[in-house]
């Protein structure tokens, strides 16, 4: 350990890494913590308001023959709610936690590119209000959150409501890309000296992971939506079989997407809980080779079984079988990392604090939407069960079991290091009971539905189907859910003025977050750690290595070699800057006007080429002497 | 009515085949998650016994048992898939030997929201059209050829059989082979627009020579009503509105863009199993279709009392 920086030097640290002040500081940070707080804060908004469109069509449900919603009405909810939880809530979410978090489990100062992740925010807050903005108008989509064509064509969807959505997916997958690049950047080459491969967290493993998939699955939806875009503005004809185009193939490239999505947003999740399981089994995670390895499993396997959202479709049975084993052999991986989690659990001397609860309750809720995708990974079965009410439950288990359940184990548990301040345990636990008993009442019974013939997306049923208790019986569970939820928030809310302060490391983590202080200071590190395990804030329980020479007048990061992470040089980090935000809104003007016409591909560019222009404008003086300097 | 629309209570080979695989995975799946439950009840009974969380972590314990335990834990995994994944090839199997059977042919095309559906006239050759009610011949296979004219749908009778699409621009074909009598009920499965909720049909498992009968019956051209309330009510029909997009045969009436109603009378719902069929159902469906079925493709007609009467009387006598 090396002497603390004098108290000049932390001075020059600090401002060379500080914000300006008020609005303009607002507009113009790069800083990795304020935009992911900015992310998640936009997410509990969109949680809360689909949350209530869930809400209002399980009245609508409640009983059978209600009139409350009109059909309109009612396929304008379940699409935005879709829509927002899917694209605007689930991936966006863990792409702010990897943006808070992975700096700070390598002991960075700052992302590989901080201006592109605060232009991923506006571009993400862009979606948002593309799809939010028209429904306050009363244009809202009305289509699913899958929008096929024919019914999303232009013979079909007249208007824009169509469009709104499918502009939507471009906003939100271009700023999910802008993300995923980033975060895969800084794993690869911003890891702490000591940090080889062998020594990266699970969670930084599933976070680069997860950015990877993002990379190779999301250009196929962009690919689609646009294609259904130009269907509609300038009649192309890809899926209008008249025209000899197909359908299918926008089933095909939805789900090359909308299969990995899924793990896309379980892989992160599955990070959360292999930090949370260590830190409180107070040993190392058993099984750490494992755990990583099925997840790169799952992602391999991910790009090989989108047809099984296709069953149905009448393709041929060779393909059917083949997609039936992909599918079930996810079982294989996820299976051992329950293991593993269960395993640390037993060999450790557990604390059961809120963190640990949430991830005994994923635990339970989770392996239930795994097993029951067993089922429909089965291409007979699943061609009774597919847009049924089972599915409806299949995958509520699946993101709310595997996804959002460990999400707020992990809020609370790193929400000591964002604010300074513990939640409160009573009313955690109260949160906890409320939201995986609300959603298990108002979720289980839907498998029983869905076998008993209800089918998916229809806004009323008659008395005589027999669906009208099982589905009473949900929506007060789903309510009871909600209300779960809303005391979760205002323990949040809460505790960040009245809860008890957490100093740096309340729980007495392995990683690195916990060596500096809660709340981190803008450029998180001093000096930079050296790591010598996977688990250094354990094994250094002395004090924590470092290295020096960073410079402190100016904004410098450290690039690593991708294997071993040794040092290669330090890298300028970017200063504040107001361009990320203007060349957003110069690709919205671009996007919202390719609604309307073809021609705003070409006058969007110039503001956009503008916009970038002012982004990359060297800053670098030009060199005097050496290599550089013969180039004059 | 409960239970006509339910894959729990198979009555078709495809259902019973696809129902006996549904139980034998509850029952491998059952087992595996209470095996996962107990790993949990174990650690908490451990660790609430020993009572004493550590304040100082362990660091990289042998793990020996553990190890033994995973690699156990990867192999029941493992048997439990494949006894899984057998089952399922088998069932699929089981289900595809019924196109090598001789089957009655029946085209089902799908409508924004209402079903199509036409059957080979033995006698003829021909198609005998009638809409929103299958009626099917008990303990034979019927190969169901699924069409489109609009959107995508999906054709789904759980108690008999597996769903399968409807898509534009393509014909899947799907076996059915019911295997008890009586009432069951079918519903698109795919979202297919504002109505999707409401379009569905009654289907009818017969023995064969009912079914000969009632198909013979629907090969024939409508009653000429004797009735002079019904020959009015014939006249409203037949002469107005309706005329222009439903078919009655042995009428001037020959529209094709909805249902044909040559023996509307016998079917058992309106509008896609939306109403359950009486004079009232279908004088109030005339009048306003758009209150009953909110954006229908069936516009409301303005009928003056008598008329309204008289024709929803000529209707029901289409048997």
């Amino acid at each position: 350990m090396t002497a603390p920086l004098t108290p000049e030097q932390a001075d020059r640290l600090a401002v060379s890494w500080r914000d300006a002040p008020g609005l303009w500081g607002f507009l113009t940070t790069v800083d990795h913590k304020r935009i992911a707080a900015r992310y998640i804060l936009t997410v509990v908004l969109l949680m809360f308001l689909a949350g209530m469109l869930a809400l209002d069509m399980r009245l609508q449900l409640a009983w059978p023959d209600m009139g409350r919603m009109t059909p309109q009405l009612y396929n304008e909810s379940f699409s935005l709610h879709g829509s927002t939880m899917l694209f605007l809530v689930s991936v966006p979410v863990m792409e702010a936690m990897a943006i808070w978090l992975v700096p700070l489990m390598l002991g960075q100062r700052a992302l590989a590119f901080p201006r592109l992740a605060a232009f991923s925010y506006w571009l993400y807050l862009g979606g948002v209000l593309m799809l939010w903005v028209p429904h306050a108008v009363g244009i809202t989509p009305d289509l699913g959150w899958f929008e096929y064509p024919p019914l999303s064509g232009p013979g079909y969807a007249p208007g824009h409501r169509a469009d709104i959505w499918a502009q939507m997916i471009t906003f939100t997958e271009v700023a999910a890309l802008a993300a995923s690049v980033n975060v895969v950047a800084t794993v690869l080459k911003m890891r702490p000296p000591g940090m080889t491969l062998a020594r990266i967290p699970v969670f930084v493993w599933s976070q680069a992971i997860a950015g990877l998939m993002t990379i190779f699955s999301l250009p196929a939806v962009m690919l689609v939506t646009s294609m259904l875009i130009a269907d509609r503005l300038v009649s192309t004809q890809f899926f209008a079989p008249a025209a000899g185009g197909d359908p299918i193939l926008f089933q095909h490239l939805f789900w090359w997407f909308g299969h990995p999505e899924v793990y896309i947003i379980f892989l992160p999740a599955a990070g959360f809980v292999s930090m949370i399981v260590e830190t409180f089994s107070r040993r190392t995670l058993f099984g750490h080779v494992a755990v990583v390895l099925s997840m790169l499993g799952i992602a391999a396997l991910a790009f090989g079984l989108w047809v099984h959202h296709m069953f149905a479709v009448g393709l041929p049975r060779l393909g059917n079988d083949f997609y039936t084993a992909a599918s079930m052999a996810v079982a294989l991986p996820a299976g051992l990392q329950i293991f593993c989690w269960i395993a640390t659990l037993w060999s450790g001397r557990p604390r059961f604090d809120t963190p640990l609860l949430w991830v005994l309750g994923f635990i339970a809720t989770f392996v239930i939407g795994g097993l029951s995708g067993v089922m429909a990974a089965s291409a007979p079965l699943d061609q009774q069960i597919t847009d049924t009410y089972f599915i409806v439950a299949h995958f509520h288990y699946v993101l709310i079991g595997g996804a959002i359940l460990p999400l707020l184990g992990a809020f609370c548990y790193w929400y000591p290091k964002a604010t300074g301040r513990l939640m409160s345990e009573r009313l955690g636990k109260l949160a906890f009971w409320l939201i995986v008993g609300g959603f298990n009442l108002g979720f289980f019974p839907m498998h029983l539905l869905g076998l008993m013939g209800m089918p998916r997306r229809v806004y009323t049923y008659s008395e005589g189907m027999g669906w009208g208790p099982l589905n009473l019986v949900a929506t007060l569970g789903s309510a009871i859910a909600v209300a779960g939820g809303l005391v979760f928030v205002a323990n949040a809310w809460w505790s960040r003025r009245h809860g008890a302060l957490a100093g740096p490391d309340p729980w007495g983590g392995s990683t690195l977050e916990w060596a500096v202080p809660s709340p981190p200071p803008q450029h998180n590190f001093d000096h930079l750690p050296v790591v010598d395990s996977l688990t250094p804030l354990w094994t250094q329980k002395e004090a924590l290595q470092v290295m020096t020479g960073l410079a402190v007048e100016r904004r410098e990061v450290l690039v690593t070699s991708v294997i071993e992470a040794t040092p290669e040089y330090r890298q300028k980090s970017p200063k504040p800057s107001i361009a990320p935000l203007f060349s957003a809104l110069a690709v919205t003007i671009l996007f919202i006007g390719s609604i309307f016409t073809p021609w705003a591909l070409v006058w969007g560019a110039v503001p956009l080429a503008a916009a970038l222009i002012a982004w990359f404008w060297p800053q670098r003086e030009r060199a005097t002497t050496g290599p550089l300097a013969v180039r004059r | 009515m409960s239970g006509l629309q339910s894959a729990l209570e198979p009555a078709g080979e495809q259902a019973a085949g696809i129902h006996g695989l549904f139980w034998l995975m509850m029952l491998v799946c059952g087992a595996m998650y209470l095996l996962v439950l107990g790993g949990v009840a174990w650690t908490l009974w451990r660790a609430f016994r020993r009572r004493r969380p550590a304040s100082e972590p362990t660091i990289d314990p042998p793990d020996i048992g553990l190890n033994r335990g995973m690699l156990g834990w990867a192999g029941l995994i493992v048997v439990g898939l494949t006894v899984l994944i057998t089952a399922s090839f088998l069932v699929e199997r089981n289900i595809a030997a019924a196109r090598a059977r001789d089957a009655l042919e029946v085209r089902v095309t799908g409508h924004q929201w209402w079903w199509r559906i036409e059957y080979r006239d033995p006698r003829t050759g021909g198609w005998i059209e009638t809409a929103n009610e299958l009626h099917l011949p008990l303990g034979r296979t019927t190969r169901v050829a699924l069409g489109s004219a609009d959107v995508i749908h999906s054709f789904w009778v759980p108690n008999i059989a597996q769903k399968l699409d409807v898509i534009p621009g393509r014909i899947n074909l799907l076996d059915l082979t019911p295997t008890r009598p009586g009432w069951f009920r079918g519903q698109c499965a795919e979202f297919c627009g504002v109505q999707h909720a409401h379009m569905a049909f009654d289907v009818k498992v017969d023995a064969p020579e009912d079914f000969e009968r009632w198909l013979a019956g629907q090969a024939k051209a409508a009653a000429i009503p004797a009735d002079p309330v019904a020959a009015r009510g014939q006249q409203v029909v037949t002469g107005g509105q309706c005329a222009m997009c439903h078919t009655i045969r042995g009428t001037p009436s020959t529209g094709r863009a909805g249902p044909d109603l040559t023996h509307f009378g016998s079917r058992r719902s309106v509008a896609a199993g939306t109403l359950t069929m009486s004079r009232g159902a279908v004088q109030g469906w005339i009048a306003q279709p758009q209150a009953l079925k909110p954006g229908t493709m069936m516009p409301p007609v303005a009928l003056s009392g008598p008329d309204a009467d008289a024709a929803s009387r000529y209707l029901m006598e289409l048997q």
